[in-house]
This record gives C-alpha cells, sequence and structure tokens, in this order.
C-alpha cells in the first residue's frame, strides 16, 4: 500500500513538472506567433529587418525556428524529467 | 533529349523506386499494416510526416498563396507549422503511451462509450475525406501537364500505384515510401528556389535571400518588391490589410487544425518509444520547415520576377521609365517561352484590351492609385489589367523555365509535385482504411473477428477507400476547394479538444466528451454552411461570403478555433453537472501520462 502511494507522489510530481514545461513551451510559441507575429508587429515596426521589420521576419520565418527550437528543447528536458522521476523508457 | 522524355524518365524512376519500397516493406501483421510494427526510426518518421502533412497544395499553391497577398498570408507559415508544437507538446507522446492504432480506439476507450468512437470515426471520414479529393486531383493534373495523358490516365496511373504500396504494406509501406517522396519533392522545391535566390539576390540560401539585398538595383529585396507592387496599384507585400482578429483566428484554426488531423496523428503511433514521438515531432518540423521557410522566398521572388517581367523598367528604378511588355515579345521572344506554355494549361493569359500591342499589368481595381498609375492610365489611354489570368499555382511550376534552367530541372519539380500529392493520399487512405476495419468491423460490429480476418478487412478496406478516392477525384465535387475550410474547423472543433481533454483532465467524462465534440461539429459546419452553401451546394448560402457579412469580422475558414472553444466549454459544462469517469478510466489517463511501459505493439 505504501509502495502505491509512494508511485503516485511520484508520478504526481513528474506530471506538475512536465505541465510547468508545456506552460513555458506554450507561451512562448504563442508569443513569437500570435504576439510578435501579429498582435505586436505595430510596437516592432522600428526594428529594421532586411527590408522590412522585425514583425514581418518573426510571421514568415522566425516563429517557424522558434516552434523548431521549442520542442528540441521540451523532448531533451523531458527526457531528463523522465529519468529524474524513474519514469523513462 | 525533348523534355516530354525527360519527364517521362524522371518520373518514371520515381515510380520504380516506390514499386522496389512496397515490395520490400510487405505488411504481414495488423501491427504491421496500421503502425509498421512501432519500428519506425524517429528521424525516418519525421521524414515521412513532411510528406505526409506536405500535400499538392503545400508544394503547388502555398507560394503563391503567400506571393500575391504578402504578409497577411503568413497565416499560412505559422498556422500549418506552428500545429507541430502542440503535437509534440499535447497529444503525440500520450497517444503513442496509448499504444493503439487509431485516433478513434482512443476517444472509444478513453470516454468509455461506443458512441465517442462513432462520432470519433465520422469525424475522421469527413475530415480524410474531403483531403484525398484535393489530392487524387493534384495527382490528375500534375500527369496531364508534364506527361500529356488525360487527367483521367494519370489519375489511374496514379491510384494503382498507391494500391501497390499502401494494400500491400499498409503503414509500413506507406512509411518508407514516404520517407523517398520526402527526398524527391524536397530536392524537386529547393533546386529552383536556389537558383532564383541567386539570380536575383546572389544568395545561395532563399532563406537569406528574401531578407537579403535585390542585385539588380542595390535595394533590399523587400522594399523593392513593395515599391514595384504599390507603383502598379497593388497591395503592399509587407503590410498588414485585412482584420487583425480574423487573423488570429484564422492562425489558431490552422495550428490546432493541423494537430487534429488523425492522418498526422497516426504517424506518430509508428515509433519505438514515448521519447521518440517528442522527438520525432521535432524532427517532423525540421523537415517541414525546410519547405516552409523557402515556400515565402519561391513566392515573392516569383512574384517580383514576374512583375519586372511586365515592367522591364521596374528593375531599375521607374515602373513607368519603360513601356510595357509588348505582346509580339510575348508571342515570340525565346525568354517568354514559358508564358506562351503556360497560357495553354489556362494558368496565365492575357489581353490587348486597348489595342496598342503593349500588355500592362496593374491592379485595375485599387481603391487609391498611386499618381505615377493614374498618369499611365491616362497617357497610355489603358482599358484595365491586360495579364488577365495569374493563377497562384504558376509561381511554383513555372519558376524553372522562368530561370531558364535545364530540363532535368523541370522533370524533377514534375516528380516532386506527384510525390506529395500521393504521399499526403496514401497517409489519408490509411487513417480512413483503418477507421473502417478496426473501429467499424472489429471495434464495432465483429468484435471477435480474428488477426488474418482484421489484416484481410483492413486490406480491402485501402482497396475500396482507394477506389472511392479515384472515383472522387475523377469527378471532383464543385465544392471541392471550399471543404478544406470545413476539413481544419472540424479537426480544429472536435478531434483536438476531444483528444486533449482526454489527455489532460481526469474529470471530462463520456457525456461531456460527446456533446462537446456534437456541439463543435454542428457550430462549426452551421457557420461554413451559412456562408459556403448549405452541404456546399452553390447558391444555397444564407449570407454572402464577404468580410463585412462575416460576424464580428470572422471567415468561415478562422472559425474552427471558436468551435474549439465552444467544445472545450460544452464538455466541461456537462461534466462537471454528471458523474465523474469510472476508476479505471481515471487510471487510463495516469498510465498515459507517464512514459514508463510504452513498451512494443499491443495485439488487442
Amino acid at each position: 500500500m505504501s509502495d502505491l502511494r509512494t508511485d503516485r507522489t511520484r508520478s504526481d510530481a513528474y506530471w506538475r513538472a512536465n505541465l510547468r514545461i508545456i506552460y513555458i513551451c506554450l507561451a512562448i510559441w504563442a508569443l513569437v506567433s500570435f504576439g510578435f507575429g501579429i498582435l505586436f508587429r505595430p510596437l516592432l515596426s522600428g526594428i529594421p529587418v532586411g527590408g522590412t521589420d522585425l514583425g514581418f521576419w518573426f510571421a514568415q520565418q522566425g516563429s517557424i525556428l522558434v516552434f523548431i527550437a521549442l520542442i528540441a528543447w521540451y523532448a531533451i528536458t523531458m527526457n531528463r524529467l523522465d529519468r529524474e522521476h524513474g519514469v523513462e523508457e | 533529349m525533348d523534355q516530354y522524355t525527360l519527364n517521362l524518365i524522371v518520373i518514371g524512376l520515381s515510380f520504380a523506386l516506390y514499386i522496389g519500397i512496397a515490395i520490400y516493406a510487405r505488411a504481414g501483421s495488423t501491427a504491421e499494416f496500421y503502425a509498421a510494427n512501432r519500428g519506425v526510426h524517429p528521424v525516418l518518421n519525421g521524414m515521412a510526416t513532411g510528406a505526409d502533412w506536405m500535400s499538392a497544395a503545400s508544394f503547388i499553391s502555398m507560394a503563391g498563396l503567400i506571393a500575391f497577398t504578402g504578409y497577411d498570408n503568413s497565416t499560412y507559415l505559422m498556422g500549418w507549422t506552428g500545429g507541430y508544437v502542440l503535437l509534440a507538446l499535447l497529444l503525440a507522446p500520450y497517444l503513442r503511451k496509448f499504444g493503439k492504432f487509431t485516433v478513434p480506439d482512443f476517444l472509444g476507450d478513453r470516454f468509455y462509450s461506443n458512441k465517442a468512437r462513432v462520432v470519433g470515426v465520422i469525424c475522421l471520414i469527413t475530415i480524410s475525406t474531403t483531403y484525398v479529393i484535393g489530392q487524387m486531383t493534384g495527382v490528375g493534373v500534375t500527369f496531364s501537364r508534364y506527361l500529356e495523358v488525360s487527367n483521367a490516365t494519370g489519375l489511374w496511373i496514379g491510384a494503382a500505384l498507391v494500391f501497390m504500396y499502401a494494400v500491400l504494406g499498409g503503414m509500413k509501406g506507406i512509411t518508407y515510401t514516404q520517407v523517398a517522396q520526402y527526398v524527391v519533392l524536397i530536392v524537386a522545391y529547393t533546386i529552383p528556389a536556389i537558383f532564383i535566390s541567386l539570380a536575383l539576390t546572389g544568395n545561395f540560401l532563399p532563406q537569406l535571400g528574401l531578407f537579403g539585398t535585390h542585385d539588380p538595383s542595390g535595394a533590399k529585396f523587400l522594399a523593392k518588391l513593395d515599391q514595384v507592387v504599390t507603383d502598379l496599384g497593388f497591395n503592399s507585400y509587407t503590410g498588414h490589410h485585412t482584420g487583425t482578429l480574423n487573423m488570429l483566428l484564422f492562425t489558431l484554426s490552422l495550428m490546432i487544425g493541423t494537430a487534429g488531423l488523425p492522418h498526422v496523428i497516426i504517424r506518430f503511433f509508428t515509433v519505438p518509444r514515448v521519447a521518440d514521438a517528442r522527438a520525432s515531432a521535432g524532427w517532423a518540423l525540421v523537415f517541414i520547415a525546410l519547405l516552409y521557410t523557402v515556400a515565402p522566398a519561391v513566392g515573392s521572388m516569383a512574384r517580383l520576377n514576374l512583375t519586372t517581367t511586365m515592367w522591364p523598367g521596374a528593375v531599375a528604378g521607374e515602373t513607368f521609365s519603360q513601356p510595357a511588355v509588348s505582346l509580339a515579345d510575348i508571342e515570340s521572344s525565346p525568354d517568354l517561352q514559358w508564358m506562351r506554355t503556360w497560357e495553354k494549361t489556362g494558368l496565365l493569359g492575357w489581353e490587348d484590351k486597348n489595342g496598342d500591342g503593349l500588355i500592362q499589368y496593374y491592379n485595375d481595381a485599387a481603391a487609391a492609385p498611386p499618381e505615377g498609375l493614374g498618369t499611365a492610365v491616362a497617357e497610355q489611354n489603358l482599358q484595365g489589367n491586360e495579364l488577365t489570368t495569374v493563377n497562384n499555382d504558376i509561381m511554383v511550376l513555372a519558376n524553372p523555365e522562368i530561370a531558364n534552367l535545364p530540363g532535368w530541372v523541370i522533370a524533377v519539380v514534375a516528380a516532386g509535385a506527384l510525390a506529395a500529392a500521393l504521399s499526403t493520399a496514401a497517409g489519408l487512405l490509411l487513417a480512413i482504411s483503418s477507421a473502417i476495419s478496426h473501429d467499424l468491423i472489429k471495434g464495432s460490429i465483429r468484435p471477435n473477428i480474428s488477426e488474418r480476418g482484421e489484416l484481410l478487412a483492413a486490406r480491402v478496406s485501402m482497396g475500396i477507400a482507394i477506389l472511392i478516392a479515384t472515383i472522387l477525384g475523377l469527378n471532383p465535387p464543385g465544392f471541392a476547394a471550399q471543404t478544406v475550410a470545413l476539413a481544419f474547423g472540424l479537426a480544429a472543433a472536435t478531434i483536438f479538444p476531444a483528444l486533449m481533454m482526454g489527455i489532460f483532465s481526469k474529470r471530462i467524462n463520456s457525456q461531456g466528451a460527446i456533446w462537446g465534440m456534437i456541439a463543435g461539429l454542428l457550430f462549426t459546419a452551421i457557420y461554413i454552411f451559412l456562408y459556403k452553401g448549405w452541404f456546399f451546394i452553390a447558391g444555397t448560402n444564407t449570407f454572402e461570403d464577404t468580410p463585412a457579412n462575416w460576424m464580428f469580422g470572422i471567415s468561415p475558414a478562422s472559425i474552427g478555433s471558436v468551435g474549439a472553444i465552444l467544445n472545450f466549454l460544452v464538455a466541461w459544462l456537462i461534466s462537471r453537472a454528471t458523474d465523474e469517469p469510472p476508476v479505471h478510466v481515471q487510471d487510463l489517463v495516469e498510465s498515459i501520462r507517464i512514459p514508463q511501459g510504452a513498451g512494443g505493439a499491443t495485439a488487442h
């Protein structure tokens, strides 16, 4: 019984840590696309990038590069988290 | 060697490769047929996912879609890539841990209800069938353009090829042909892009060229493009000209729609471990980004090329400093052979309306024409835009000819367009046939069917699905293009929320999930029908489909994200008001959240 309980606490801690990482990733995901790419583009219009402004770069290229970096970071961080909590395959 | 023979050889070689793979990768069990025995390396699965996802539309149409609208259509770039972040974080690893074969499988088990499974099957078949029609027509059109056969002949050849590797190999055959098709399509897309970027910007990488310098004039490329198109009365390329709310919602719809597409989700069932599913989503996005970061460069550069061809004066500075291109040149100059070639296909058309022997290309509907254009219209007695047809697809298809590239590049582009259409069609057909053989036959009608019986049922369903898709592709319903909005809208409003709640909430129960999906489905479909016609029958739309009529400025294509929010709300409210899910379902949710114990394929 006590074994089961430690199991449950351990997996709860793992899940909370996972959720925290997901929140961080989703915040960045939304910031670079909806934020820099669309909503805040007028605020960034003063920053020139190759004949246009930073918002345009985020909308057509930057957000995609950040998405790749986000998934890579998530995959690596989660592999470490899996090991720390002893839930890896 | 003439172009036709070259096309035949290159396309023939690519087909021989796919057939070779089909013979090598035959499926001997349902685990192989549905999920390639969960033995696909994450990098290879990433490539296969790239080909699975990038359709004829991505390959042929997207660059043009961006080219003629500019910044406002960045929605496609962000939307169709951002969905992979959601897949990697919210769906793929957990569904891989769940360890079954189809999306309705998960809905049926997690919401402990056959009704949930059947609602899932209905959504899946609607989404995938509308998609597959577009792919099959794409195959027919590409064949007829490059191999001078009829649309129908091209379609049957394509269908026979898909039949070979999909019926023989199921997911296993499809996976390895998709890897090969990815290589063909990315090579075909990048070669002309590199050449056009070198010619216009001196930059080897189109991604850098886009933000680099326009060599002939020394100005920044995008600044140059903005100037040239606004001179002619078009909207500026980099400016924002549409509603911000609609742009946000459309991007969100494409993102969650992408993450909710069943044929993409099932690709992540083929990797060995949960960690591989996360990594594989990242690899998929890397391979997709190779095309998606090139597309805006190809589109904008081809548009500048086209515009300066029409107005040679625009290269150096003043658009109207030299006369427009002459009709005589278009009809006889060897440099403009491509215009004559593509006029035959109906993708390009011109008409000398004012009879001055010149073809003037400009926006005759500009709300406030710039001064220079106004003067030109008066002086040259212009009677309207004389480049009467410019199809979006021309930006990719005519690129090699515009840039005077050798014949083999044109042949490779043809093979690439076919690879893009065939690989997506095969993935969709597998999603459809496994939903029928696994969820309907095994899951509902004959639960006691043997392993061999189910494998046979899977092959027969695949054969029938190919036949139906081919017939639909031969006689595409007039609404084929419209239904893409429906496919994304439904994936966003039904499947994505149901899967996400099934993983992240233990409280959402069967009633909540079913009514949530139904609410999302009805709301989204009805909003689209109001503007696009009831069941897409032309002329039956209740409101005219113009931005002024849209509720809160939300277009029918963007409504999926609102439908998704509705789905979440309904599911949550109904679940709160009813009993919580049984303990074994809550334990199931606990278990899919933890990678440990994913194991190999589970036969069940």
